[in-house]
């Protein structure tokens, strides 16, 4: 990584770059008992009952003495040290840097207290200096941190000028100083995340509460991390940019290069979209085969994705952002893996292979078939049918695998041929050569879902005529305007021919139900295989990879919030804690930024699909987008 | 100020609590369960193997034993990383919050931070689960309703310990949470 310092032009200090000299310390005004507060926060109101709390960047920790700048939180008693001022400076520069930070970030950002860095021993003049500019600066409560060089134990104090309505209380609160990684606080986000900041209001304060106050404070302070010591600056700042601004080239680069990248690629997505959208496409025939085809909708899915991902717009908040860096990982790495499959496939001539297995299985297929209606047409499991039923559909269904065996012989020369072009297409990704082969399977298998298909009418006339035939029993009737079953009185001569009826249907009952069974769980059978590749391309689809590689690689730029640990404690001294990051679970990062997937998933639930079993209602395992609710 | 006291759990087992106070606004309190014996390790990992080897008597198969030991090995990981909890670690700030530590037999560690603007009570509830038993818990504030409850977390729960441990952990909490309570004196 390339550090590349940023001109001083963009870190918009003041327009004075003449040395500055610092003012002797004996130049500084006496101590004024209450100075009127400028700059302050405006609730200088306290809750007694808190310990007041210094977050103090680990980046400071060794920088040499200044002036402390950050926020203070009047609701949680804390002060967030943001980066140090250090002499020689110029208060009137420091009052103006600050009011542009102000300006540029609308974070109430101001002078805090003071920090102490002492190398030998105490310098008398240097604290009077620093009592002094508690005069200058005025900030209730003025925080005084101070710290011998290599000694692990800080000294903290927080004074109040005003004067204490109880005697009591004195004027200085208990601080507690919690440490906290400034680049990995600006750099995460929390989830779930803070109220959002009151834009339109303009004012500093945020509405966030508690912790996230702190997050949201170093994150909207960029503008005072912009300048670093190499910058010619009239004041000079600690922070964690201090040694230089971090860059990169290449993002710099890519930056500069998608702009036009993104529009030619818009153009060309437009473009395919408009052809697709033509008009020809939607006579009835085509739109048709085209809803029932899986490959048309993950193509559908896949160039709408593509289309949000190279959009010319920015990204409005961090979650759009992460959805289009998780929606361009996943297309790369389909398409990787269907570059991958292609190889294989084009290697040692599998195609040829599958090619000349294809047609033999297929054979075997209907083979099997015909076995089993053989089988049916005899005495299936000891269980004795109507002979001629069973002969009349038996005879029916043979005929149809006769069909399908001849036409399956007739496209044999040109199976190869179309299952080289098909190969092609796994380079546009793996999860559309898994859609083509799942409806290569459901063409395949297209006389099963016929046979299904007769089976479940036949039966579902036949229950049906049963149980109207059972309520002319029970003389009753049903009523179709009222929707309810109603009595009825019937004639001797409907009552003979409806028990009539009865009769020879209930008696021709199994037959049909045998049949109905059996091909319904080839259907079923059917379905879970491709319904088990379905659930695979839907994985690839809707899997974030980009935030589950940063969860891996970056685990503080996902933060589900955080942890402290207490450093070197001594009685006496004040308390030392460190604040660290505690990252999301893998399981919270795929739950929150999973993509959303086709949507082609089942839609009844096992009680409402037994139910259609039962009755004879024919079944249709997945819904695809567009289709009616029926 | 560390002080060490030895208590035992609700099936009996030794208990080691460790009290720091850091500071009057700052404790932290650390139970040590059992570890992992000797014992009950040779136990399963021996039941394991004998059935593996019995079933390779059936089968003739090596690939089964192999897989004895793969399975094992994994499964002793998987206990230690996900299951196994070594020690629980309550840290109490005042006017930061309540965070709950778990350190796993791996080394894992999995922590969980309460900010105290969340923090309504924390209590010993008891529960009756075949007999009553006590765990200590802390009480969420509801953002919508004043006086309500939203949630209720409860601590220790692998330790599990018994009522004269949860009661001096109870009273230092309370001591601290005191503050936050405490009507203004100035103002």
């Amino acid at each position: 990584m390339g550090l590349v310092s940023r001109g001083t032009a963009a870190a918009g200090l003041g327009p004075a770059r003449a040395a500055v000299r610092p003012r002797p310390p004996d130049a500084v005004p006496n101590l004024i008992s209450t100075p009127p507060p400028e700059g302050a926060a405006p609730g200088s109101s306290r809750i007694p009952s808190m310990v007041l709390k210094a977050f103090f960047p680990t980046c400071c920790a060794s920088a040499d003495s200044g002036l402390l700048v950050g926020r203070w939180v009047p609701e949680q008693s804390s002060a967030v040290v943001l980066a140090v001022v250090h002499f020689p400076f110029i208060p009137i520069q420091v009052k103006e840097l600050l009011a542009q930070v102000q300006q540029a970030s609308r974070v109430g950002v101001a002078v805090l207290g003071t920090w102490c860095h002492r190398r030998q021993e105490p310098e008398e003049s240097l604290g009077h200096f620093l009592e002094g500019l508690g005069a200058i600066f005025s900030h209730e409560p003025w925080l005084q941190l101070c710290r011998e060089r290599g000694s692990k134990f800080w000294s903290c104090k927080a004074t109040r000028r005003q004067v204490p309505t109880c005697p009591a209380t004195s004027g200085e609160d208990q601080v507690m100083l919690v440490f906290y990684d400034q680049r990995k606080v600006l750099l995460s986000q929390l989830h779930p995340p803070a109220a959002l900041p009151d834009r339109q209001a303009g004012d500093a304060t945020a509405s966030a509460v508690g912790l996230a106050a702190v997050f949201d404070t170093v994150a909207r302070s960029e503008a005072l991390f912009r300048s670093d010591r190499f910058d010619e600056g009239p004041v000079r700042l600690s922070h964690w940019q201090s040694e230089g601004v971090e860059a990169s080239i290449l993002v710099e680069l890519a930056k500069w290069a998608a702009g036009p990248i993104c529009l030619l690629l818009t153009c060309l997505l437009s473009l395919v979209s408009a052809a697709s959208a033509c008009r020809m496409f939607k006579l009835w025939p085509l739109s048709f085969v085209w809803s029932k085809l899986s490959t048309c909708e993950q193509l559908r899915h896949r160039l709408e994705q593509l289309t949000l991902v190279f959009s010319t717009q920015k990204a409005k908040n961090p979650t759009q952002l992460m959805r289009k860096a998780n929606m361009l990982v996943s297309v790369l790495l389909d398409v990787a893996l269907g570059l991958v499959l292609l190889s294989w496939l084009h290697r040692k001539d599998r195609i040829g292979q599958l090619a000349d297995a294809l047609i033999p299985v297929a054979d075997h297929v209907a083979e099997e078939l015909q076995h089993l209606l053989q089988w049916l047409m005899g005495a299936p499991a000891g269980l004795k049918m109507n002979r001629a039923l069973d002969q009349v559909l038996g005879r029916f269904f043979l005929y149809h695998i006769h069909l399908w065996i001849g036409y399956i012989h007739l496209m044999s020369p040109f199976i190869e041929c179309i299952l080289w072009h098909v190969g092609l297409s796994a380079c546009l990704g793996l999860t559309v050569a898994l859609s083509i082969l799942s409806d290569i399977i459901a063409l395949l298998t297209f006389h099963i879902y016929c046979f299904y298909v007769y089976g479940a009418r036949l039966y579902c006339l036949k229950i049906y005529g049963l149980s109207s035939l059972w309520r002319l029993f029970r003389g009753k009737k049903w009523n179709v305007l009222r929707q309810r079953v109603d009595s009825c009185s019937y004639d001797l001569d409907q009552l003979f021919i409806g028990t009539l009826l009865f009769t020879i249907l209930v008696f021709l009952l199994p037959t049909t139900a045998l049949y109905y069974l059996v091909f319904t769980l080839l259907r079923l059978l059917v379905v879970t295989v491709q319904g088990l590749i379905h659930l695979l391309v839907d994985l690839v689809n809707s899997l974030p990879l980009y935030s589950l590689g940063l969860r891996l690689c970056r685990p503080y730029r996902l933060a589900a919030g955080v942890k402290f640990r207490v450093l070197e404690h001594e009685a006496g001294s004040p308390l030392l804690l460190l604040m660290q990051i505690n990252p999301l679970s893998y399981s919270r990062v795929v739950h929150t930024y999973r993509l959303p997937s086709c949507g082609c998933h089942p839609k009844h639930s096992w009680g409402s699909l037994c139910r259609k079993l039962f009755f004879g209602e024919l079944i249709y395992p997945w819904r695809q987008r567009g289709d009616k609710q029926d | 100020m560390e002080d060490e006291q030895s208590f035992s759990d609700i099936c009996g087992g030794r208990l080691a609590l460790q009290r720091r106070y850091y500071s009057p606004s700052c404790r932290e309190f650390c139970l040590s369960c059992p570890r992992i014996s000797l014992r009950s390790l040779t136990a399963v990992t021996c039941t394991v193997w004998l059935a593996a080897y019995g079933l390779f008597t059936l089968c003739e198969n090596s690939m089964v034993l192999s897989a004895a030991i793969f399975i094992t090995l994994l499964g002793l990981l998987g206990y230690l990383h996900f299951v196994k909890i070594d020690q629980e670690t309550l840290l109490i700030i005042d006017s930061l919050g309540i965070q709950m530590t778990s350190s796993y037999a791996s080394g894992k560690e999995s922590t969980t931070f309460i900010e105290m603007g969340k923090v309504k009570d924390v209590v010993i509830n008891e529960a009756i689960y075949m007999k009553v038993i006590y765990y200590l818990c802390i009480l969420l504030k509801d953002p919508v309703e004043p006086h309500g409850i939203s949630q209720v977390v409860p601590l220790f729960q692998s330790a599990k310990p018994r009522l004269d441990c949860l009661i001096e952990v109870y009273k230092s909490c309370q001591e601290i949470l005191a503050h936050q309570k405490a009507p203004s004196t100035s103002l």
